[in-house]
């Protein structure tokens, strides 16, 4: 049972985005539209779980003083991998507007952070499915923020236009709202997040008073 | 070398092309010291005097060895193992010599390595992508400079927002909103105002 509680914490329980705030920057900056933000959360996907599967095998070997800068070294060699990779198999245009955010996986702290917190305790089965769960963990909160802010700043999902009525004077002359640009810039994005953030604030509070209700009646 | 440049790269790096506000580069620090005005004031400090020499040495570094076939398969490794090695040797070297400024600076040293600040602009300064200048990977002085500059527009926008969350302190504010949602939505709308700097070059 606690193979699949390892895997399922990282997507909800123990969301590396919404829950345990590492790696805010990439969640940010890649997602303006929800191509970019998948393709940014598979990165992560791969990186973390063969990250986590090496250092799983390696952490016995490795002195503890040191281990630190051999994580670092371990997780470069894997990001360059997958920057390498992206490059040759993407469309150009996503991967030059994932740009630096690629290899800047490396400083990304889910990476570090589930390697020292979890890979380095753990046998490389549970290791992996560490991995994996942070990272689909990491793609569906990246998801959650890119189509808000595709749809209110670009009226699309997926590059497909969902209302008709929803679009600028330009592409559709009898369109009734225009987006609003800059929810797919840089503020928007600050906005967002900030929203969803108060909204699971405000569910876990009303879930901690809603079970203190109920204990007072039992007792 | 241009005078308009110069002028292009310090003003795109510290207004317009903000680290924290338009790059969403070092968020993790940003946020997480930003509670206390003198805290905020020593990390600024520390990234400014930390950018400066890596931006110098990675640039050595590529200007000298990874601008052939090796580049690509070697730069994030070797920028990361600089920027650590460089950071550790900084506090040794500080707090042999400069003990006031270690006292002061010291603790943030260990944060920086990992502060995406760093390696962005080892990167910025040395990659062809379209969101970078070209001439920083031509200069030594440029690179330097747009190192220095996106420091000092990082330490900008920490001072600004720990002066903001210091008032905030003191103020009633809903449930949901507490602690990091509304530094969020603050960080936000410091971000439409420096939107406003866009016209200036």
């Amino acid at each position: 049972m606690s193979a699949t509680k390892e895997f399922t914490k990282g997507i909800w329980a123990e969301n590396p985005v919404f829950v345990i705030m590492l790696g805010i920057c990439p969640t940010l900056a890649t997602t303006s539209n929800i191509t970019n933000a998948f393709c940014m959360g598979l990165a992560v996907i791969f990186t973390l779980m063969a990250c986590n599967a090496v250092i799983s095998i390696v952490r016995r070997i490795i002195p503890g003083e040191i281990r630190i800068p051999c994580y670092i070294v371990i997780i470069a060699s894997f990001v360059t991998i997958i920057d390498l990779c992206m490059h040759a198999f993407l469309p150009l245009a996503i991967y030059e507007a994932l740009g630096i955010f690629i290899p800047l996986i490396v400083v990304n702290c889910i990476i570090l952070g589930r390697a020292e917190a979890f890979a380095a305790k753990n046998n490389v089965w549970l290791s992996i499915l560490d991995g994996l769960g942070m990272g689909i963990g990491f793609t569906l909160a990246l998801c959650m923020l890119a189509s808000v802010r595709e749809f209110i700043g670009n009226g699309t999902l997926l590059n497909y236009q969902i209302i008709s009525v929803f679009t600028s004077k330009a592409n559709n002359p009898n369109a009734w709202v225009e987006p609003i640009g800059v929810f797919s810039q840089p503020a928007g994005a600050f906005l967002v997040i900030g929203g969803y953030l108060t909204l699971f604030q405000y569910l876990k509070i009303r879930r901690v008073q809603k079970e203190q209700a109920h204990t007072q009646k039992q007792s | 070398m241009e005078l308009s440049v110069v002028f292009s790269i310090v003003g795109g790096m510290v207004l317009i092309n903000n680290f924290v506000l338009s790059r969403f580069l070092g968020l993790c620090p940003f946020l997480g010291v930003s509670k206390k005005m003198d805290s905020a004031f020593g990390m600024g400090m520390a990234v400014i005097f930390v950018i400066t020499l890596s931006s110098a040495a990675t640039w050595i570094m590529y200007y000298y060895f990874l601008r052939g076939d090796l580049g690509p398969v070697l730069k994030t490794a070797c920028y990361i193992l600089i920027i650590a090695a460089l950071v550790q040797l900084i506090e040794m070297f500080m707090k042999k010599t400069m003990p006031a400024l270690y006292q002061a600076l010291g603790i943030y040293l260990p944060l920086i390595t990992t502060n995406c600040t760093i390696l962005g602009v080892a990167f910025l300064n040395t990659t062809d992508a379209p969101m970078a200048t070209k001439a920083t990977q031509e200069s030594f002085f440029l690179a330097v400079l747009q190192g220095f500059s996106g420091g000092v527009g990082f330490a900008l926008v920490l001072l600004l927002m720990a002066g903001i969350r210091e008032r905030l302190e003191t103020t009633a504010i809903p449930k949901p909103l507490q602690g990091i949602p509304i530094a969020f939505f603050c960080t936000g709308l410091m971000a439409f105002a420096f939107m406003g700097f866009i016209g200036l070059i």
